[in-house]
């Protein structure tokens, strides 16, 4: 019985490592022959490689080295090159966009800001050279491009904070810095400076999306596990050609809560749920400060709000102000 | 065996990461239910006695001869009887220089002299305080406050804090005024700046720490960005850190604005800020002039008071302890007073050697 029950694969395979189809022409060529990690195949496939860069993988690593070094060089250089406190520090330390005092324009000096858009420039670069590669490489293999679009999913809800929402209110001080805990501080402040974020109903959204892509995600990862002993891992065969597994799997949801998804359209429910995160996130906060000032007043307006019972706590301002 | 022993580890492994405190708390609710206003503090801190010193002696008669009658140059506590005066001076000693004693101000050949500047500073911490007795009642009510509720038996308060000197230019070396865990921003990331942006300035303009809008949609009466909401967000986390409160304390977290669902501790909160502002603007930083330059900040401003100076992680200094009610001199007028010394050189013949 124990068997079944592994927290890690408990099979490799060993053999010439898989190449994969021949590339379309016009293609440049993989990278490496491929080879095999015992520790990799533990948690997941043990063969490592031939990989695929292409000139987009290049420049979107070229990129994305750039963006991390803007960032940690600015963060050293914020400890005056002490990479004592750089460590100690770390989870403080943050490269900060632009003041309020430069709007929207892209040129302002280096050390007010100027650094944070490039890094970000060079960030988004990155990001977007990766996606083309997700949907190119997708296309190469005959695939669907789901990966892409779940991908520019996350990506349209990046943009919107560090682009389309400071663009729309006409001053890069919106966006967020780049810092651990720079970054929790811009994401309480909004919510204070926009009347309670989970008043938007967007946020709300986005936040039953989240939460039910972890619940999709426990549920499915449960039931395959579940049966894996019947084979139930071998999901595309199962849907296919309805082996036990799929069977049983439908049969548990069936009798728990009367209704089962499929081998197939479960992957349809953890895709859209998870693309709905980041999109109606992306909404949400692209609706704030532009469209929405105050979220707690929206949400009274439209009668969503609970109203407590007045504490009779009058605001000093209003009264005899002063002493 | 093996998986009790397993279970056991995961246990305490997740006990360690969540950083638990085992203490036994004391929680209280101060809102409405469901809201999450609960106070949570651990017993011991609850329970924790603060040191409240006793009087010197049992408080004189407040008829008989006046000081001013009696001393010379008694500026502030002239109209006080001299018995009260002297027992006032014990106390001040008591509170604020224990080791040094009455010789930390006064010169010992001419107590009247102000030859000393820790006596002009003192001087203007009695008017201080009367002014705090006297016309923030809506923030100390009758528990009032001693030099002792800063003090604590320090020369100088343990939490005072000086205007932020200016970043460097370039990036070498440049926090941008925040990112760096100070107490002044509750050793957040948030700006370090706040309590110079809401603890100083003119006391008679008022300045809320206000940021959301009293509309729904955008306009050009609110144009709070989101970094100047950190600063009031930092100077939250400072009254916040310095009273031992969370948030809830005073607000219901559902609108930090309303203040039909907040806590009355608000309103109090709002006159102290306001209070701080006065003490800071006119006690505190006309002393400039006074205070020798080891007594100032990075930019020769006064070392000022914020809300960590009195209460010092109580939500009322010493556990709400009435000490104040025992120095009648401490209620009286607050009296206008000169800055400037007296001239030293001039001690008056005769002048009883107090």
């Amino acid at each position: 019985m124990a068997t079944y029950q592994n927290i890690f694969t408990q099979v490799q395979l060993r053999g010439e490592p898989e190449a994969g189809i021949a590339l379309p022409p016009g293609s440049e060529p993989r990278i490496g022959k491929g080879t095999f990690n015992h520790w990799m195949g533990i948690i997941g496939h043990a063969q490592i490689g031939p990989v695929y860069l292409g000139w987009t993988g290049v420049f979107s690593l070229i990129l994305g080295f750039f963006a991390i070094e803007i960032i940690g060089l600015n963060m050293l250089a914020s400890v005056n090159w002490d990479p004592i406190q750089f460590v100690r520090m770390l989870p403080w330390l943050s490269l900060e966009p632009p003041g309020p005092e430069y709007g929207f324009t892209p040129f302002v000096p280096l050390a007010k800001g100027g650094w944070w858009i490039l890094a970000g420039a060079c960030l988004t670069s990155s990001i977007l050279l990766w996606w083309v590669r997700t949907y190119s490489r997708a296309r190469a293999l005959g695939m669907g491009t789901h990966v892409a679009w779940a991908f520019l999913s996350a990506i349209w809800l990046y943009l919107v904070l560090g682009f389309i929402r400071p663009l729309l209110m006409g001053s890069w001080s919106e966006a967020v810095p780049f810092g651990i805990f720079p970054h929790l501080d811009w994401t309480a402040a909004f919510s204070i400076r926009y009347g309670n974020l989970f008043y938007n109903p967007f946020h709300c959204f986005s936040i039953a999306f989240l939460y039910g892509s972890t619940l999709l995600f426990a549920m499915h990862g449960a039931t395959i596990l579940a049966v894996g002993r019947y084979g139930g891992e071998r999901e595309i065969e199962q849907i296919t050609d309805r082996g036990t597994a799929s069977e049983r799997a439908a049969l548990f949801w069936r009798w728990t809560m009367g209704f089962n998804a499929t081998m197939e359209s479960i992957h349809r429910w953890a895709w859209w749920f998870a693309v709905l995160t980041t999109l109606t996130g992306g909404i949400g906060i692209l609706l704030t400060g532009t469209v929405v000032d105050n979220w707690y007043l929206w949400a009274q307006q439209h009668g969503y709000a609970p109203s407590y019972p007045s504490t009779g706590v009058m605001d000093p301002a209003l009264g005899s102000a002063g002493q | 065996m093996k998986r009790i022993a397993s279970l056991a580890l995961a246990a305490v492994v997740t006990m360690a990461l969540g950083a638990c405190q085992l203490s036994p708390k004391t929680a209280t609710q101060n809102g409405f239910r469901g809201t999450g206003m609960d106070h949570v503090t651990l017993t011991k801190v609850a329970m924790a006695k603060d040191e409240v010193p006793a009087p010197p002696y049992d408080p004189p008669a407040t008829d008989g001869q006046r000081a001013k009658e009696v001393y010379q140059n008694v500026q502030v506590l002239g109209d006080e009887s001299a018995d009260q005066f002297n027992y006032t001076m014990a106390a001040i000693t008591q509170w604020v220089a224990p080791q040094q004693g009455c010789n930390y101000c006064h010169n010992p050949e001419n107590m009247a002299s102000d030859e000393l500047y820790t006596k002009v500073v003192a001087r203007r911490m009695l008017q201080m305080t009367r002014n705090i007795n006297h016309n923030w009642k809506q923030h100390v009510a009758a528990t009032g406050v001693t030099c002792w509720t800063c003090h604590r038996g320090n020369p100088v308060p343990a939490n005072y804090w000086t205007m932020p000197t200016e970043g460097p230019k370039g990036i070498i070396g440049n926090r941008h005024g925040q990112n760096n865990p100070v107490p002044e921003s509750a050793f957040s990331s948030l700006p370090n700046a706040s309590l110079a942006v809401y603890f100083t300035g003119d006391p008679k303009v008022d300045q809320n720490i206000r940021v959301q809008s009293t509309g729904l949609h955008p306009s050009a009466a609110n144009k709070t960005s989101i970094m100047a909401t950190e600063d009031s967000y930092a100077v939250m986390m400072h009254a916040s850190q310095s009273l031992g409160v969370n948030c809830t304390f005073c607000h219901n977290t559902q609108s930090f604005q309303n203040w039909d669902i907040s806590t009355p501790q608000r309103a109090k909160a709002w006159y102290g800020i306001r209070m701080v502002r006065q003490t800071n603007g006119e006690y505190m930083t006309p002393l400039a002039s006074v205070f020798p330059a080891n007594r100032k900040g990075a930019l020769g401003d006064t070392f000022k008071v914020s809300c960590a100076t009195c209460h010092q992680g109580k939500n009322k200094p010493m556990g709400g302890a009435q000490m104040a009610k025992d120095y009648h001199a401490l209620w009286g007028e607050p009296s206008p007073a000169s800055l400037t010394p007296a001239p030293a050189a001039a001690p008056a013949v005769g002048a009883p050697a107090r």
